[in-house]
């Protein structure tokens, strides 16, 4: 059980990291479903940087950098060209698969050393509670650090101020002279650099190592993270949790004798987001109050 | 003395806040401004009159820094300045009031009004904001959500947000097209006592009666130039609109009450509960209108009137089918192929995207409501499949009938003008020659003629038998058209009352939720 | 700077030539990431695009007895162009619909797990007109499992792209179980496959030397009827006009609900054929990975295609042909299967930008001066 709980934290951070960019790109009112290919980049690139350099600390920069290069592209379409929101994250999606089966291809079946763990001498030993919550590498701790400051900056900054409004009536935001267009790029490429985190996680340290998708459908798991937390950033924490203990559920399954084929085992994290999706959507007035109000619609300054 | 007032560093009373020299706005080829000079003094009230289209907004929007001209140059005090954004007219002490307010429905009010404000304590903003709601006269709680407020109360928050600045300058644009008489009536107070302490107002408005009540001074725009300025208190209604619309207008007047006809559409005791809570439940609403004769629902802005019309149109069919018959056929639970069938016709508010499609040319547009009632669809093999000829037919009557004009030889309706769509739609179901026709703001931001040729061809419709509901906010037009006048609010029709009857007193006291029966009472004392 | 200026009335021609200079945009980009790799521009753009052309022209020019072989190639465009146009007809209509079924690929496997339970249950002596049930089977297996995301978004208003797209993960799943399990051929050496289909079971060869089969028929046929529905029927316009505003669909008297479960049973349905054939055309068996990836590109398919079934026909040729070049590219080259992902990503990228130009001019602005 505290192996089960120990991985379950491991498991919900690249699902954190990559929901908490894409719900900051949301609350600015754009929709961005390239999260799978921006995590995928940033995973084989982090992977490449640290199996040259040897420096975790570069990789994991390396990998947010990837995912916002993505993300740029994807915002200049979407910002500069007024293209179809999902569509070009469809495009995004397919585009990073391809990037980074190209890039990834002579980094298969290499091992790598797992980012190191940060053990805090007493505690982390001493009770299970420790074990499971302190002893994790750093960037378990940045993803917590990183929807902290997401939540205050929302809510305490006139900046998140800002972007709120741009989210909600970017008409408005334009008419009271706030630049709609720049705090949309600014937002799409930090949720890119989240995305990068992400995915950087992966191959470095949930599985130190590089596979052709592995990410898996977790970039789709954070969109619907989004969803399911109803654009708060606290819920989103709840929620990465939640999901990656539904994860953890094939690898442990069957140690605990639950006499079902892995397959279905598998299964449980896209099932469990289709009902989380089914819960949350039901209710008219939750999505509708919460969804930011310009989400996917295009934006044109008339100067 | 003319070297006195040109003497650097005075602040003489002569020379102007604010003045507009020569400006030209292109959009393309198109010249929204075509060489608009215009000049306001301190404490001056001054009226921007003109036509949808005339250019107004487009000067204002260039004022208040959302917009460059093209050409020309604007003076604040004397001095050349160039606003090249809102904060910029901001810090210059401009404030602006916006038509479709610029206000944040997921926000507080406080939220909404730091927007506009440099950065500072939340908490130091609420309490000034409740010293300035009280001084003005602007009740307001600054920690509500913004989506939860009337649409009085969102412009408040917008006036609020402005007079926080201190402003030398207020550009309010249409205030008063939401609000009832007396709300109205409360908004002149307060800029009435802005206009006492120094402050100019730049009034936008096509009212008439409104300018000539509260303006000093009147600019009056026609297709992007200045055709006039003015004293609007000694000019008449008539006078200003001759300039706004420059011919002699023709004034649509309905003469006499009609022949009363049978009843042709009838709600009784209609129950709508609200599909979210941003929707307004409709409870109990009887009315009937009679062949011949035109009913008008007035009501400010989202009291229940779209979902009273989509009721009406079987968009959203109600529980009980009796609660609405066409011609004494209970159609309650039918949906709008079933009433069209009824010979019911049905023009809804929004003119793009819900009446018509955009992207679809006319003929497909007039598939849209008429393929099954009109024929414009056949049942053959494997489906219905449509009859192009007809409908194209079907639009060239409409565009010849309704004098329709168009860009292109084959538009899509998105190309065409405000005014030219609106007669598109509103020919488009009179054409059908109906039984029932409901509209839901005939005129609604259309220019002067076209808004002529709709309510006369109202009028005549109703002259040939038809019974005609029209739902308009716009209180001129519900008594120059209607026989009989109910009000909405809170999504409670009054009684109805024979135009002759009322005033737009009355109807702004139940606009504003005064009893019906306290009303109907008075009436009767009145009697 | 750069500037978009609305057009008065959308430009027709642009929206046809929007393709054209997407697919030239896209050999553009795709010469200078060869260049970029260290590979001769000209010669991976002949290896990936028009070598399948050359061997058409020849076959086309030379006398009969030398052209036979060269048939071989331009077929297999054919041949993997024939689900990819039934899918991305069928995600036509869907996206024009605004209605967005992101998991065709799920779709398609359910359609071949289905087709497959028919073949493999079926008794030892079957006649050939098995295979109506097998390919019946096949549409309605597609057809129930997009009925799964048009359920849940009619009854609790969930998104169907993140519904439709996890069921394709939880369809791969299904299988991956049922060919190491239930299906699993005992005869197979352990290996996780069903074994072969009868021969009843297997789509009939049009053209002798090639593998073009009766497929093509269908899906032209296909891509034509639902031509003729999108532009004359009733029911065309209704999907229309819910894509294009749904309040006015309203007001025209149809359904929003109706018409999600039309578009995404249709779509489904078609998308489960295409697996049925594909798996009865090409393998011949069931395997863990069928090219499921067909449900994901014909989603450009159908973007190239316009959004019009027809087009979806042509879009169709053209992904084809860069499959084609993939795997030659692979052998030739020793390029990775993943460029012809990069090329398919950058087609799209580019083909939404262009489709800007059809409501929009671009212009160059200087920055503004008062």
């Amino acid at each position: 059980m505290e192996n089960f709980l120990f991985a379950m934290v491991i498991a919900a951070t690249p699902l954190l990291l990559a929901a908490t960019g894409e719900l900051v790109a949301e609350r600015s009112g754009v929709l961005n479903l390239g999260v799978e290919g921006m995590m995928l980049v940033g995973a084989v690139v982090a992977f490449a940087v640290a199996n040259q350099t040897g420096s975790g600390t570069v990789a994991v920069l390396a990998g947010a950098a990837a995912g916002m290069a993505l993300a740029l592209v994807f915002g200049v379409l979407v910002l500069g060209f007024m293209t179809n929101q999902p569509a070009t994250g469809l495009a995004l999606t397919i585009f990073g698969i391809g990037v980074s089966g190209l890039i990834g291809q002579s980094f298969v079946g290499i091992a790598l050393d797992p980012l190191p763990r940060l053990a805090v001498p007493l505690l982390t030993d001493s009770t299970a509670l420790g074990r499971i919550l302190l002893g994790h590498d750093a960037m378990v701790y940045l993803s917590l650090l990183l929807i902290a400051g997401v939540a205050w900056f929302l809510y305490r900054t006139r900046a998140g101020l800002a972007l709120r409004a741009v989210g909600d009536n970017h008409d408005s935001a334009h008419a009271l002279g706030y630049n709609v267009i720049a705090v949309r790029y600014a937002a799409v490429m930090f949720g890119g650099a989240c995305a990068g985190l992400g995915g950087a996680y992966l191959s470095l340290a949930y599985t130190p190592m590089w596979a052709e998708n592995m990410t898996a459908g977790r970039g789709w798991i954070a969109v619907a993270l989004v969803v399911f937390a109803t654009w708060k950033p606290g819920r989103l924490v709840a929620g990465a949790v939640l999901f990656a203990a539904v994860t953890q559920l094939q690898f442990y399954g069957q140690n605990w004798g639950i006499p079902v084929p892995s397959q279905f085992m598998a299964m449980a994290p896209y099932l469990a987001t289709i009902l989380a999706l089914v819960v949350i959507s039901r209710d008219v007035n939750l999505t509708k109050a919460n969804a930011p109000a310009c989400i996917g619609r295009p934006f044109r300054a008339e100067r | 003395m003319a070297a006195a007032t040109s003497a650097p560093g005075t602040t003489a009373r002569d020379t102007p806040l604010l003045e507009a020299r020569n400006i030209v706005r292109k959009f393309g080829d198109f010249a929204a401004n075509d060489d608009v000079s215009l000049s306001i003094r301190a404490g001056e009230k001054h009226a921007l009159l003109g036509e949808n289209g005339a250019g107004k907004s487009t000067l204002v929007k260039m004022i208040y820094g959302v917009m460059q001209p093209t050409a020309g140059a604007f003076f604040w005090q004397g001095a050349r300045t160039v606003i090249h954004k809102p904060a910029e007219a901001r810090a210059l002490g401009i404030g602006m009031v916006f038509q479709h307010f610029s206000v944040f429905d997921a926000l507080s009010v406080a939220e909404n009004i730091a927007l506009a404000l440099p950065p500072q304590p939340m908490r130091a903003l609420s309490r000034r904001i409740r010293e300035v709601s009280e001084a003005y006269g602007l009740a307001i709680d600054p920690r509500r959500a913004v989506h939860t407020l009337s649409v009085g109360e969102k412009q408040r928050v917008e006036i609020i947000r402005c007079l926080l600045q201190d402003p030398k300058l207020l550009i309010m644009d249409e205030p008063t097209s939401v609000l009832t008489p007396q709300e109205a009536a409360t908004l002149f107070g307060t800029l009435d006592k802005l206009a006492a302490e120094g402050c100019a107002i730049l009034y936008i408005s096509h009212k008439l009666d409104e300018v000539r009540a509260l303006c000093d001074t009147a600019t009056i725009l026609r297709q992007g130039k200045v055709v006039a300025t003015c004293d609007p208190h000694a000019e008449t209604a008539r006078s200003l609109a001759e300039m706004m619309v420059g011919s002699e207008i023709l004034w649509v007047e309905k003469e006499g009450a009609p022949e009363p006809g049978p009843v042709r559409l009838r709600v009784d005791a209609l129950d709508l509960p609200a599909a979210s809570e941003f929707a307004v439940t409709l409870r109990g609403i009887s009315l009937e209108v009679r062949g011949g004769e035109i009913v008008g629902i007035a009501g400010v802005a989202g009291e229940g009137q779209s979902e009273l019309m989509e009721a009406l149109t079987g968009e959203v069919p109600v529980a009980r089918d009796d609660a609405i018959a066409i011609d004494g056929a209970p159609v309650g639970r039918s949906g709008p192929t079933r009433r069209r069938l009824a010979r019911a016709a049905f023009v809804p508010e929004e003119r793009n995207g819900h009446a018509a499609v955009a992207d679809m040319t006319l003929p497909e547009n007039v598939i849209l409501s008429h393929h099954t009632a009109e024929g414009l669809a056949r049942a053959g093999w494997l489906g219905s499949w449509l009859d192009f000829a007809k409908a194209a037919d079907w639009a060239a009557r409409v565009r010849a009938a309704f004098d329709v004009r168009a860009g292109a030889e084959d538009p899509v309706a998105g190309s065409l003008s405000g005014g030219n769509l609106q007669k598109f739609v509103v020919g488009r179901e009179m054409l059908r020659a109906p039984g029932v026709l409901v509209v839901n703001q005939p005129t609604w931001g259309v220019d002067a003629g076209a808004a002529a040729l709709i309510r006369r061809a109202l009028i005549e419709l109703a002259g040939r038998g038809t019974a005609v509901l029209v739902i308009s906010q716009d209180l001129e037009e519900i008594f120059s058209i209607c026989d009989r006048i109910a009000v909405i609010h809170h999504g409670r029709l009054s009684r109805l009352h024979p135009a002759a009857e009322m005033t737009p007193e009355k109807v702004g006291l139940l606009m504003g939720g005064a009893r019906p029966e306290a009303t109907e009472i008075s009436d009767v004392e009145a009697a | 700077m750069i500037e978009l200026e609305p057009r008065p009335q959308p430009s027709r021609a642009l929206m046809w030539l929007s393709p054209v200079i997407a697919i030239g945009l896209t050999l553009a980009a795709g010469g200078a990431l060869m260049a970029a790799m260290g590979r001769a521009p000209g010669q991976a753009l002949h290896v990936y695009f028009f070598q399948p052309f050359e061997e058409l022209w020849l076959w086309l020019t030379l006398p009969a007895d030398e052209a036979a072989m060269w048939i071989y190639t331009p077929a297999e465009v054919v041949v993997k162009a024939i689900p990819l146009a039934l899918i991305g007809a069928g995600l036509a209509v869907c996206f024009r619909a605004n209605v967005w079924n992101i998991g065709a690929a799920g779709q398609y496997t359910l359609g071949a797990i289905a087709g497959g339970w028919v073949a493999l249950s079926a008794p030892a002596d079957a006649s050939g007109i098995w295979l109506v049930p097998y390919l019946a089977a096949g549409a309605l297996a597609g057809m129930a499992w997009a009925a799964i995301p048009a359920f849940l978004r009619v009854r609790f208003n969930a998104n169907e792209i993140l519904v439709s797209l996890m069921l394709t993960y939880v369809a791969a799943l299904v299988l991956d179980w049922l060919v190491r399990g239930p299906l699993k051929d005992p005869a197979g050496y352990g290996f996780p496959e069903s074994r072969d289909f009868d021969a009843a079971f297997i789509m009939p060869v049009l053209v002798e030397g090639t593998r073009l089969h009766l497929g093509l028929v269908l899906a032209v046929a296909a891509c034509i009827a639902l031509w003729l529905m999108m532009g004359r029927t009733l029911k065309g316009f209704e999907v229309r006009v819910m894509g294009a505003a749904p309040r006015a669909g309203a007001f025209a008297g149809f359904s929003r609900n109706r018409t999600i479960w039309f578009v995404l049973l249709l779509s489904g349905g078609l998308a489960g054929l295409a697996g049925a054939i594909e798996v009865s055309a090409t393998i011949q068996q069931l395997q863990p990975t069928i090219s499921a990836e067909y449900g994901f590109v014909a989603i450009i398919v159908a973007f190239l295609g316009r959004l019009n079934p027809l087009g979806a026909m042509f879009g169709a040729l053209i992904l084809g042909v860069s499959f084609i070049g993939g795997e030659n590219a692979q052998i030739a080259l020793k390029l990775p299967k993943a460029v012809t992902g990069i090329f398919q990503g950058m087609l799209l990228f580019f083909l939404l930008g262009c489709d800007t130009l059809i409501r929009y001019r671009v212009r160059l602005a200087l920055p503004a001066r008062a």
